[in-house]
């Protein structure tokens, strides 16, 4: 049976790869980028032989910690648990319970992360092999650990499977995790910093994470190697109850998983509030722009955009402080203004087949259009704004604002008209409705690619007389450049905006059942 | 497929004078190697309740959303009420409401929101549509689930909101793509009942389904389509002979299997 569980996964993950070749790619990225790292770890712990116990104890205890801690954060935090086999697939089919459970923990290490916890703790037990006993050690705690890892993310998952597969849970994990993601720089130097301050700490704190669940599996070959069988001897029990109680934990919640399916449901809600829709005006454009207004609210894949924003002058002034001058501070209108603009050039890819509706309607195509780019319009220019004052307010050079408003204004309003055009006529590769922003699906990548550099070429093209004013003023420093900007970037930007508009619309009502089918392929 | 591919109907059930409410000519469509839609003509006379059956993979689908103007055909016609659904598209549009199937929602709208949206892309005035979106929403028992986001909705839910968004321009010509699927007894009469009045006030309706049963009570008139070809139209008495309209679909298409075997299914 165990057999027939792993054989399962295996030809699971063999017919998913055949559906589609870019999934194979996908699959053969990702299994690059694991090797790099795991080749990298692997040729420290073998490194780690010639070091001193101690060193090698406290390198292996904190990162198996660590590998234990992310197997159990991870997959609920991207929404993103590997659910091949899913254990409430098995409801019906009278599969007795220990097979099915080791059955589903060797099932998970078929996997990139699973073979890659393998190979790096086996490595350590080239690290302790320095007698046969530190190595036996080592090889125990190693399959000790591992098999936590798997048990402990089982536990989690199975623990927060109904949690996971409720909507708001999803979309607030997804938009909460752009945060950490975007910030990443500072993150790893802030952490950075903090360990090279307190390298005395390390020992201490990897010594007492071995006395507990987290460390103790992965201290085994060190405090043999380092003669301190003693504490090996019970640091073994520790490891071998905290596996015995996480299987246990993990049997009573399948056992109630199996018995019990997911409910995701929410009450119901009666009706009476119209949100944006009784504000706007009630016209076609109104109604769009209603519409995308909610979407940019309400949806994980627009929300997202709107929450890694606001840290852009957070990664600029950090970038700043680095290198102690915030020149690059002032890109931080232009560039918010460029990502907003281009975010809806995949405005139509993003409703997918839901665009039938507007077909069906037959909505104007100008109407549809200008909803769409209004709505984000709403969002972005205060957002614009108040970065290019903020910007001033920060650095003092308040000589610059006209130039860095004109400027941004007519980055914003031309990236906006060209959006418009290019969602009107281009599908793209992005997430489905409902998926996590992170799950790009695998689709038509070259054309997304290619719509994405010569739509970005063209907008570098269209806003050259606003970069070239910029650049006039900065060489000159002469501040009329910059009133001038602030006249022709909002004028020469409307323009091109009311052009994109209607061009867009006059190609959605020509080709919009063409549209509707590119979709339908993506889907 | 034995049946002959009839030509186009030469004796279309036109009701005496009246223009069709849809009549389709030719219409035909290739996905690369696949011929979905092989040349089907159709008229469908206005104020008749019309059912469209066929087997999974028929083309059902695909005729429909080239009648409605979602689909551009490689070949044929549509013209709905006298007028071209594919060189005065606007026009043909306001004649129609459509559910069509296997397409997604805007579905982080609450229910009562997206009825709101549809009227409003057709311009509706606000009043009207506040007041229609109410009582469509009370007559598909949604009325409770109103602020409730379409995404949390059942499958039937998502049916039934997705029906309302096609009723609330009032159209001529109803084309509702499997209707019935995931909806409960009590709602799929309810929506019987409504389609049954709208057609009783001069109205047309076209459904297709493959529930044999559903058809040859609720509709007047059907089509059968299978394999990209149309196989018999007219009234179901017509298409239907003596036998029952489930029988003679049987004939038609084909491809029963006969009950040998599975012998030891009987064994337990």
């Amino acid at each position: 049976m165990v057999a027939h569980l792993l054989r399962l996964k295996l030809t699971l993950l063999r017919n998913g790869l055949r559906r589609s070749p870019m999934q194979l790619v996908g699959l053969a990225i990702g299994g690059l980028y694991a090797l790099g790292i795991v080749g990298a770890l692997v040729v420290a712990l073998v490194l780690l032989r010639r070091a001193d116990p101690e060193l090698a104890r406290t390198a292996v205890v904190l990162g198996g910690s660590a590998a234990l801690l992310g197997w159990a954060i991870i997959p609920v935090a991207v929404a993103a648990a590997d659910m091949t086999l899913d254990p409430a697939r098995f409801t019906t089919f009278a599969v007795p319970m220990r097979q099915l459970l080791t059955g589903l923990a060797l099932g998970g290490l078929i996997g990139i992360p699973g073979l890659a916890t393998v190979l790096v703790s086996l490595a350590t037990v080239w690290t302790f092999s320095r007698g046969p006993f530190a190595a036996a050690a080592a090889l125990a705690g190693a399959a000790i650990g591992v098999l936590s890892c798997i048990v402990l993310s089982k536990v989690v998952t199975t623990g927060t499977a109904s949690l996971a597969s409720s909507r708001r849970f999803k979309d607030v994990s997804a938009i909460a995790f752009m945060i950490p993601l975007v910030l990443m720089g500072p993150i790893v130097a802030g952490v950075g910093r903090g360990v090279a301050a307190s390298t005395g700490f390390l020992p201490e704190l990897a010594g007492t994470l071995s006395w507990t669940p987290l460390g103790a599996a992965w201290s085994l070959g060190g405090d043999v190697a380092s003669g301190r069988p003693a504490a090996a001897a019970i640091k073994f029990l520790i490891a071998v109850a905290t596996l015995a109680v996480l299987a246990w934990c993990w049997k009573l919640l399948l056992e109630r998983a199996l018995v019990t399916p997911p409910y995701a449901g929410s009450g119901s809600r009666k009706g009476g509030k119209m949100g944006l829709f009784g504000l706007l005006p009630a016209t076609p454009a109104g109604a769009v722009t209603a519409r995308s207004l909610t979407y940019w609210l309400r949806d994980p894949r627009y929300a997202g955009s709107l929450v890694v924003v606001p840290l852009l002058p957070i990664l600029l002034v950090f970038q700043g402080s680095q290198s102690g001058n915030y020149g690059s501070l002032a890109f931080a209108a232009p560039l918010a203004a460029f990502l907003l603009a281009w975010s809806i050039s995949a405005d139509v890819s993003y409703d997918n087949t839901a665009f039938a509706l507007h077909l069906a309607t037959g909505v104007r195509g100008v109407a549809d259009r200008l909803g769409r780019a209004l709505a984000c319009l709403a969002l972005a220019l205060p957002v614009v704004l108040i970065f290019a004052v903020g910007q001033c307010f920060f650095t003092g050079g308040w000589a610059e604002l006209p130039g860095q408003v004109g400027l941004s204004l007519g980055i914003l309003f031309t990236g906006l008209g060209l959006s418009s055009v290019v969602s009107a006529r281009y599908t793209v590769a992005v997430p489905l409705p409902g998926d996590s922003p992170f799950k790009k699906p695998p689709g038509n990548v070259g054309q997304t690619l290619a719509v994405q550099f010569a739509g970005m070429g063209i907008l570098g093209l269209l806003v050259l007389p606003e970069v070239g004013l910029i650049i006039a003023q900065l060489v000159t420093g002469n501040p009329l450049f910059g009133w001038i900007n602030l006249a022709v970037g909002p004028i020469l930007g409307l323009a091109l905006f009311v052009t994109g508009v209607r061009l867009g619309g006059k190609w959605l009502d020509a080709r919009g059942p063409e549209l509707l089918a590119q979709l339908t392929i993506n889907r | 497929m034995t049946a002959a591919h009839p030509d186009p109907p030469t004796d279309p059930v036109v009701h005496a004078g009246l223009v069709p409410a849809l009549s389709i000519r030719g219409l035909a469509k290739r996905f690369g190697e696949k011929i979905a839609v092989d040349g089907i003509s159709l008229d469908v006379p206005a104020g008749s309740f019309f059912g469209i059956v066929g087997p999974n993979g028929a083309g059902k689908t695909t005729t429909l959303s080239m009648a409605t103007g979602l689909l551009r055909p490689d070949f044929g016609t549509a013209v709905v009420h006298g007028v071209d659904v594919w060189t005065r598209p606007l026009e043909a549009k306001k004649l129609m409401g459509i559910l069509p199937d296997g397409v997604r929602l805007f579905d982080r709208l609450t229910g009562e929101q997206l009825v709101t949206y549809a009227g409003l892309l057709r311009g509706m005035d606000k009043d009207v549509v506040a007041a229609r979106v109410g009582e469509l929403l009370a007559a598909l028992d949604l009325a409770q689930d109103a602020g409730k986001l379409v995404v949390d909705y059942s499958a039937g839910m998502t049916k039934k909101i997705a029906l309302a968004s096609a009723l609330i321009h009032a159209p001529r010509l109803l084309v509702l793509d499997e209707p019935f699927e995931a909806v409960d007894p009590v709602s799929a009469s309810n929506i019987r009942s409504i389609l049954d009045n709208y057609v009783a006030s001069g109205g047309t309706v076209i459904v297709s389904s493959h529930v044999m049963d559903l058809v040859q009570r609720m509709c007047d008139h059907v089509a059968v389509v299978a394999g990209g070809r149309l196989l018999a139209a007219g009234t179901v008495d017509e298409v239907r002979g003596s036998a029952s309209l489930e029988e003679r679909f049987v004939q038609l298409v084909g491809g029963r299997s006969h009950t040998e075997g599975l012998e030891w299914l009987r064994t337990f």
